[in-house]
C-alpha cells in the first residue's frame, strides 16, 4: 500500500510583482507523521501550507494528494483543516458553534454533531467550555479551540501555522508536548509550521528546513543536527562554531591553524570547507591538554550549564557549553573528538550530501 | 472629599453638550410638541392626532414607509456588492473617496441635474428616440424618485459597511472555506453576520432621511409621490396648519426612534 499522502513536485510560486517566494520544491509525506516546515520568517513556510490548503495556486509543478492531482481541487473540498496562526476563530460564534462549524456544512445531524463537537473539545481539555463566547478565552483556549475545530472534522491532513508563537514559554513547552502526544493519539499527518528550530527538534518526525524558498534540508531531527548540510542549517538549528577549513584528504581536516583527524570523507584533496563543531561537544581542559587554546572572553550561568564565549589565537570565536566553571580572562585549553568534528561542503545539494554521507559517514560514530 | 472632585471635574466639560443638546434638540422637539396640540386658533386640543388616524393619513404613513424600505432595499442591494469589491482593489482608499466626493455635492444641485437628464429633452429620452422610440415621462413617477434617493444615499450606505468589511479579519474567510464552505455559505455564515453592525449603520443613515424626504420628492416625483415630509411640507406652506404639520412631525420621529431602536447593535451574537 502506498504510503504517501502527499507529494510536491517542482512547484514554484512567484508573484505578479515578480517576487519568486518558492523555487522548485519537492517532498512526499507519509501518512500518519509530524513533520516540520523550519525556517526563518519570509521564507515560504505559510506559502507551502496555503498552497497544501487551497488558499492559492502554485505557479507551476503538481500537488498531489493521496496520488491524485489537486492543484485544481477549491480549498473546501479538499480533505485538509488549518490551524491558523491568529487562529481565526469566529467571533460572532461561541466556542460550540466554531467547532461545529464545519460538521453543519457538512450537513452532520444534531445528535452527531453534539457529540462530536463534545469529543473534540474534551481532546483539547476544554470539555464544558462550549457556551463560552470566544472573547472570554485566554490565548492558549483560543489555540485549543482552533485544533478542536480542526480534528472534529477528521481530516486527514492537519496543518499548524505557527499555532504556539503566540503563547508565553510555559504554555508553548506544555503545548508542545501536547500537540505531540495529540498527533499520535491520532494518528494523523501534521504539517507543523515554524521558525522555532527547538520546537521543531523537539516535536518532529521529519523537519524540512527552508530558506529563501528552497528546502535547504530534509530528515529527522536527530539527522539535521548531528549533520547539517552547510552553514545556514548549522546555524539555524541550534548553537553552533563554525569555521573556515581545508579537507587535506579524507579523515583529515585542517582549521585554526592546525590539522585534525574526522570521520569525513569524500571531497576533493585541498578542497576548502565549513568546519562546525557543537559548543556542547567541546570539553574544557589544560592548555597543555587542549587540541584549541583559547581564551574565556565572558561566561554566562545558563542554569544547567555555563555558556562560555572564547577566543583562539586566530580569532576565531568558539562557544561552549560547559559544566565546569572557567575564569573570565584565563588561557584555557578545548578539547573534543574525532566525530564531534562536522565538515560541510560549500554548495552541496541534498542528495549529493546523502550519496557522500552513505558512503564516508557514520560507519565508526555512534 | 474625593467624590465630590470627581463629579465637579466630570460635569464641567459637559456644560457646552447640555446647553447644546437643550437648544437644538429638547427645545425644538418641544416646540414641535406643543404646536401639535394646537388648533387654527391657538386652542389646546387634540383633533390633529385624532386627524392622524384618519386613513388619508394611515396610507400617507403607509406610502412613507414603503418608499423609504424600497430606497433602503435598492440601496443596500447595491452598496453592500460595491463595499465589497472596494475592499479587494488595491487603492481602496482612493476609491472610496472617489464615491464619497458627490455626496458633498449640493442635494439641490444633484437633484436638479437628474431633473435635466430625465427630462423629455434630456440626454435619456435623446436615446430612446435613436433607438426609434417615442419619448417617455421619466420625471414625475415613482421609479425616478426611487432611482435618484438610491443614488444620493448609496455613499451614506457604502461608508459603514465598507468600514465593517475592511475591519473584518480575512482569514476568517479562509477559515470558513477550510472547513468546507462554499463561497455563499462563507459570505452568509461568516462575512454577512460579522458586517451586520455596517449594514444596521448604513440602513439608519438610509431609511431614517429616506422616511422625511420632501425635496427630493416634489422636484423629482411631482405628487405621484406623497409622503409625511411631502404633508408636513404641505401643511406648513400651503394650509398654514402648523398643528397638524407638527402632529405629523411628531409621529414622524417616533418613527425614527423606533427605526433607531430596531437598528440597535448588538456587541454579541448568537448561533449560525
Ligand atoms: N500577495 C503577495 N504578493 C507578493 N509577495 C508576497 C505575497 N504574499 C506573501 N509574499 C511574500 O512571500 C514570502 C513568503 O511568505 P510566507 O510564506 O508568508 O513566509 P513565512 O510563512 O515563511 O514567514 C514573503 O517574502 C512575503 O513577503
Ligand atoms: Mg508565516
Amino acid at each position: 500500500m502506498n504510503n504517501t499522502i502527499i507529494r510536491f513536485e517542482n512547484v514554484t510560486k512567484s508573484y505578479d510583482d515578480g517576487t519568486v517566494v518558492l523555487k522548485n520544491i519537492n517532498f512526499e509525506l507519509e501518512r500518519g507523521k509530524f513533520y516540520t516546515l523550519l525556517g526563518p520568517s519570509g521564507c515560504g513556510k505559510t506559502t507551502i501550507l496555503r498552497i497544501i490548503a487551497g488558499f492559492t495556486d502554485a505557479s507551476t509543478g503538481d500537488v498531489f494528494f493521496n496520488g491524485k492531482r489537486m492543484n485544481d481541487v477549491p480549498a473546501n473540498e479538499r480533505q485538509v483543516n488549518t490551524v491558523f496562526q491568529d487562529y481565526a476563530l469566529f467571533p460572532h460564534l461561541n466556542v460550540f458553534e466554531n467547532v461545529a462549524f464545519g460538521l453543519r456544512i457538512k450537513k452532520v445531524k444534531e445528535t452527531e454533531i453534539n457529540d462530536r463537537v463534545q469529543e473534540a473539545l474534551k481532546f483539547v481539555n476544554l470539555a464544558g467550555y462550549g457556551n463560552r463566547e470566544i472573547s472570554e478565552m485566554s490565548g492558549g483556549q483560543r489555540q485549543r479551540v482552533a485544533i478542536a475545530r480542526a480534528i472534529v472534522n477528521d481530516p486527514e491532513v492537519i496543518l499548524l501555522d505557527e499555532p504556539l508563537s503566540a503563547l508565553d514559554l510555559k504554555l508553548r513547552t506544555e503545548m508542545q508536548y501536547e500537540l505531540r502526544e495529540l498527533q499520535q493519539r491520532l494518528g494523523k499527518t501534521f504539517i507543523f509550521v515554524t521558525h522555532d528550530q527547538e520546537e521543531a527538534l523537539a516535536m518532529s518526525d521529519e523537519i524540512f528546513v527552508l530558506s529563501n524558498g528552497e528546502i535547504k534540508q530534509s530528515g529527522t531531527p536527530v539527522d539535521i543536527y548531528d549533520e547539517p548540510i552547510n552553514r545556514f542549517v548549522a546555524d539555524f538549528i541550534g548553537e553552533s562554531n563554525i569555521v573556515d577549513g581545508l579537507m587535506i584528504e579524507d579523515y583529515k581536516v585542517r582549521f585554526a591553524g592546525k590539522e585534525f583527524e574526522c570521520v569525513d570523507g569524500g571531497m576533493k584533496p585541498n578542497e576548502k570547507i565549513d568546519v562546525v563543531i557543537r559548543p556542547e561537544d567541546l570539553e574544557i581542559t589544560t592548555p597543555e591538554n587542549g587540541k584549541l587554546i583559547v581564551t574565556v572572553d565572558t561566561q554566562l550561568f545558563r542554569g544547567v550549564h555555563y555558556e562560555l564565549s572564547t577566543y583562539d589565537q586566530d580569532g576565531n570565536e568558539w562557544l561552549v557549553h560547559s559544566l565546569k566553571k572557567a575564569d573570565v580572562g584565563a588561557e584555557i585549553g578545548l578539547d573534543f573528538d574525532p566525530e564531534a568534528i562536522h565538515v560541510m561542503r560549500l554548495n552541496e545539494t541534498e542528495a549529493d550530501f546523502d550519496k557522500r554521507l552513505e558512503a564516508y559517514g557514520d560507519e565508526d560514530y555512534e | 472629599m474625593g467624590t465630590k472632585i470627581m463629579n465637579k471635574t466630570a460635569k464641567g466639560p459637559l456644560i457646552p453638550y447640555i446647553f447644546w443638546i437643550l437648544l437644538f434638540v429638547i427645545a425644538p422637539i418641544a416646540l414641535i410638541v406643543y404646536y401639535s396640540v394646537l388648533d387654527l386658533n391657538g386652542n389646546f386640543t387634540l383633533t390633529n392626532y385624532a386627524k392622524f388616524f384618519t386613513p388619508v393619513y394611515l396610507k400617507m404613513t403607509l406610502s412613507s414607509f414603503w418608499y423609504a424600505f424600497l430606497i433602503t432595499l435598492f440601496t443596500l442591494l447595491f452598496a453592500y456588492p460595491t463595499a465589497y469589491l472596494l475592499t479587494k482593489t488595491k487603492h481602496k482608499q482612493l476609491w472610496l473617496m472617489l464615491i464619497i466626493i458627490p455626496s458633498w455635492i449640493n442635494l439641490l444641485l444633484k437633484t436638479y441635474a437628474f431633473i435635466g437628464i430625465f427630462g423629455l429633452y434630456g440626454p435619456i429620452n435623446a436615446m430612446i428616440e435613436v433607438f426609434g422610440f417615442n419619448p417617455k415621462q421619466i420625471l414625475f413617477t415613482d421609479f425616478s424618485f426611487v432611482f435618484v434617493s438610491v443614488y444620493i444615499f448609496i455613499p451614506f450606505m457604502i461608508i459603514p459597511i465598507f468600514n465593517s468589511l475592511d475591519k473584518m479579519n480575512p482569514s476568517l474567510i479562509y477559515a470558513a472555506r477550510d472547513l468546507g464552505a462554499s463561497s455563499w455559505t462563507t459570505f452568509r455564515r461568516v462575512i454577512f453576520p460579522l458586517t451586520i453592525d455596517g449594514v444596521k449603520s448604513g440602513i439608519q443613515v438610509t431609511f431614517i432621511p429616506a422616511l422625511s424626504l420632501f425635496m427630493i420628492t416634489r422636484l423629482i416625483a411631482g405628487n405621484q409621490v406623497i409622503t409625511l415630509g411631502t404633508a408636513i411640507e404641505q401643511q406648513f406652506l400651503v394650509s398654514q396648519n402648523w398643528g397638524m404639520g407638527s402632529t405629523i412631525a411628531v409621529f414622524l420621529i417616533l418613527f425614527m426612534v423606533l427605526t433607531m431602536l430596531f437598528t440597535r447593535q448588538k456587541s454579541k451574537g448568537g448561533r449560525v
